[in-house]
């Protein structure tokens, strides 16, 4: 599975009635409440093996699909290097 | 704000939480989540039980039980008592103040100051801070700091949100002066534009309450809510906490004599745990200095959330040697802050059930 349909994967299990795929702006647009943040990042850090830093839990790292897997690209890449 | 004061000390602390205890899984039905979700929840926030009052219940209440304790018990005297500093966010009425009412009921003399302060979870060190400067007049005798809050009864329980997290609780704070030279370092920092993020919108006279502004209403995720109740920005929140909070800490160690090395026990206001955790790596504060067990046993009790966490965590520590305390306290307004100081023995420091 890429980065991209885990992530999806994620948001699913956590928000299934939504379609994570077409929204631009998943907090403004009401897909994501702050409780569904703490389990997006929990699940992320489980799913790839990394410990987000607090600081980077924001709503423009978390906005939508693509700059969610930005996000942990950055991470994957911090770890490899 | 940078602020500086010595010759003061912190001579007890008790903290009174409601005997009305309610569990995160029996109330699950309320918050629209299947089972699973909300277990996995539980398990990330390590959401279990709170203390919350019942019916119509007041912070004050809370109060005035814990101040009879101490006189009863003989930790505090009438007499002793120059000023009552009551802080908290649910006063009994819009007026008087709450702190003359209990002024009142406990039947203290005419020259015994009262007023209340309107805060949240910066609001211990409000109160000590108010509490030091009344020192430094020349008003002789004890500072009793109040913080009492039951938000509970502002808070949806629909909105998960919230309402899982909220405890209620009254925490009362013996300040006085002291010939020992007690360095205290204390900051505290405002942004008004952001206040809007925890806000009860309606209830005062901007929003009047109505039959309007007491609808539930259903929200885009799923939440529900009236502007009648507690609402916070959790998102823009969360950024604050992790953001705001660390870099203020940062610049206060950098201006003051105690370091980060020195602290025998950081006291942070307890939103949750998720939090916490992730504020403890970013700040490098080894876990078993800093206490992140509030939320799970008593809920977010705004003001009295470090009160709480000291007699919960520290109380025999603390009544028999002296401490380096850090404060840390960050909320409604907003505002946010650090505070350093010794702290101990102590005369007292318990926490009771009302």
């Amino acid at each position: 599975m890429n980065n991209l349909n885990a992530i999806l994967d994620i948001l699913k299990q956590i928000r299934p009635e939504f379609n994570f795929a077409e929204s631009k702006d998943f907090i403004n647009e009401g897909l994501l409440d702050s409780f569904d943040i703490v389990t997006v990042v929990s699940k992320l850090e489980e799913q790839f093996g990394i410990s987000i830093d607090g600081e980077d839990v924001t709503p423009e790292n978390l906005k939508n699909l693509a700059t969610l897997e930005d996000f942990i690209r950055r991470y994957l890449d911090k770890n490899e290097s | 704000m940078n602020l500086e004061f010595s010759n003061k000390k912190i001579s007890g602390i008790l903290s009174v939480v409601p005997s009305h205890c309610v569990k995160f899984l029996d109330e699950i039905d309320n918050y629209g989540f299947s089972r699973e979700k909300c277990l996995n929840l539980q398990k990330v926030m390590r959401f279990n039980e709170r203390r919350i009052v019942e019916g119509n219940e007041c912070g004050s209440d809370l109060a005035l039980f814990g101040l009879e304790y101490l006189i009863a018990h003989g930790k505090l005297k009438k007499d002793e008592i120059s000023a009552l500093i009551l802080i908290t966010q649910t006063p009994d009425h819009f007026m008087p103040p709450t702190s003359s009412i209990l002024h009142g009921k406990l039947g203290l003399g005419e020259e015994v100051l009262c007023f209340d302060i309107n805060q949240g979870c910066t609001g211990y060190l409000y109160g000590l801070l108010q509490s030091f400067m009344l020192l430094e007049s020349s008003l002789k005798g004890k500072v009793v700091l109040l913080n009492c809050d039951t938000l509970s009864r502002r808070a949806c329980p629909q909105d998960r949100n919230i309402y899982p997290l909220i405890g209620d609780a009254g925490a009362i704070t013996i300040v006085e002066n002291t010939d020992d030279n007690n360095e205290i370092s204390l900051n505290i920092k405002t942004d008004g534009t952001r206040s809007h993020w925890l806000i009860i919108p309606a209830g005062g006279f901007r929003m009047p309450s109505s039959e309007k502004t007491r609808e539930v209403k259903t929200l885009p995720d799923g939440n529900r809510r009236s502007d009648d109740d507690f609402y916070m920005n959790g998102a823009e929140i969360f950024t604050f906490i992790m953001t705001d909070v660390p870099a203020e800490m940062k610049e206060f160690f950098q201006s003051t004599s105690l370091k980060m090395e020195e602290i025998d026990y950081f006291m942070f206001h307890q939103p949750n745990r998720f939090i916490l955790d992730k504020l403890a790596k970013k700040a490098q504060i080894p876990e078993e200095k800093m206490p992140s067990n509030v939320v799970e046993k008593f809920g977010n009790s705004s003001s009295a959330s470090i009160p709480v966490a000291i007699c919960h965590n520290i109380n025999q520590i603390i009544l028999k040697k002296k401490l380096n305390i850090c404060m840390v306290g960050f909320g409604v307004g907003l505002s946010w802050g650090t505070l350093t100081m010794s702290v101990g023995p102590l005369d007292f420091c318990e926490l009771i059930e009302k």
